[in-house]
């Protein structure tokens, strides 16, 4: 699969709650982060769970989310940041 | 006093481990022999895989830019295998300062730092590291300057992350095999900086 976002792109992280194995974390679901950068393409880990093949494969972003927006009371300075590897399909143009 | 022994009923997840052993060797699927090198293996694997990294990377600018290009071939470059597994290296810089967590579960470069330590596993650090990096670190000894930004890399897919620690003052000249042991495990994981040279072990 293409990748749709590419390095800067502001993107959201869907706020689903699908039942099984998710790697996009709570936390982040519903927030809007930058790709920092494309990590390549990778079988769907949701897919491989259910002991099917995961194809096509997903292609994989490192998002950078700043603290202050992911917690709203955070105490660090506004520069902190976390990032997180999301999955394209779990992410639509902010 | 009589020594009772130190004999405990098998815990539930030891019981399954021993199950599924013996039936992947009864069906033929693995031999003990191969069980048993794996295990052998994994637990030859230290953190001074990762040292030898960092401090080739302190010494060679230009291996450094392929570290931080491709983990995984400048790795490699080093003899040390990292299959089946993208390695990120991200640099420790004066403005800014990484750590590694695993939210999800507990996902670590164990090709290069071995068996993640038990803290690292812990439900407290993989859900109070995203949310209050600053505080765990100083937990750890660490106080990051509020000019620095906090990085922290949420381990949760197909990646795995190195911290490239700062090399320390007063190692000018040094070569990679005195460089080295002032790389620590836990300066990779980024809740420490590198040892300083003169610091006992």
């Amino acid at each position: 699969m293409e990748a749709r976002f590419r390095v800067g792109d502001e993107v959201r992280v869907m706020k689903a709650y699908p039942p099984g194995h998710i790697r996009t974390p709570f936390y982040i679901r519903g927030h809007t982060g930058v790709v920092e950068r494309i990590c390549g393409a990778f079988p769907n880990p949701e897919e491989l769970a259910q002991m099917r093949d995961g194809l096509p494969t997903q292609p994989l972003y490192r998002v950078r989310f700043r603290q202050k927006d992911v917690w709203p009371d955070y105490r660090g300075p506004d520069s902190d940041v976390v990032e997180i590897e999301i999955y394209q399909h779990w992410l639509e143009k902010a | 006093m009589k020594d009772r022994g130190s004999y405990k009923p098998l815990s539930y997840f030891q019981l399954m481990e021993v199950t599924l052993r013996e039936l992947l060797v009864e069906k033929g699927v693995l031999t003990e022999e191969q069980i048993r090198r794996q295990v052998e293996d994994m637990r030859g694997r230290t953190p001074e895989r990762g040292a030898r990294v960092v401090a080739k990377a302190w010494t060679d600018s230009s291996y450094k830019k392929r570290l931080l290009e491709n983990g995984t071939k400048a790795c490699e470059e080093l003899g040390l295998d990292v299959p089946a597994l993208k390695l990120v290296v991200v640099e420790n810089t004066p403005e800014v300062h990484n750590v590694i967590v695993c939210t999800l579960c507990s996902c670590y470069p164990r090709m290069l730092l071995g068996i993640p330590p038990d803290w690292y596993k812990s439900r407290a650090y993989r859900s109070r590291m995203v949310r209050e990096p600053r505080e765990v670190l100083k937990e750890f000894g660490l106080s990051i300057s509020p000019h620095v930004q906090v990085r922290v890399h949420d381990s949760t897919a197909d990646m795995r992350y190195l911290v490239l620690p700062m090399r320390p003052a007063g190692t000018e000249g040094w070569s990679d095999e005195n460089l080295a042991p002032l790389v620590t495990r836990d300066s990779m994981i980024g809740v420490a900086v590198a040892k300083s040279p003169g610091t006992s072990a």
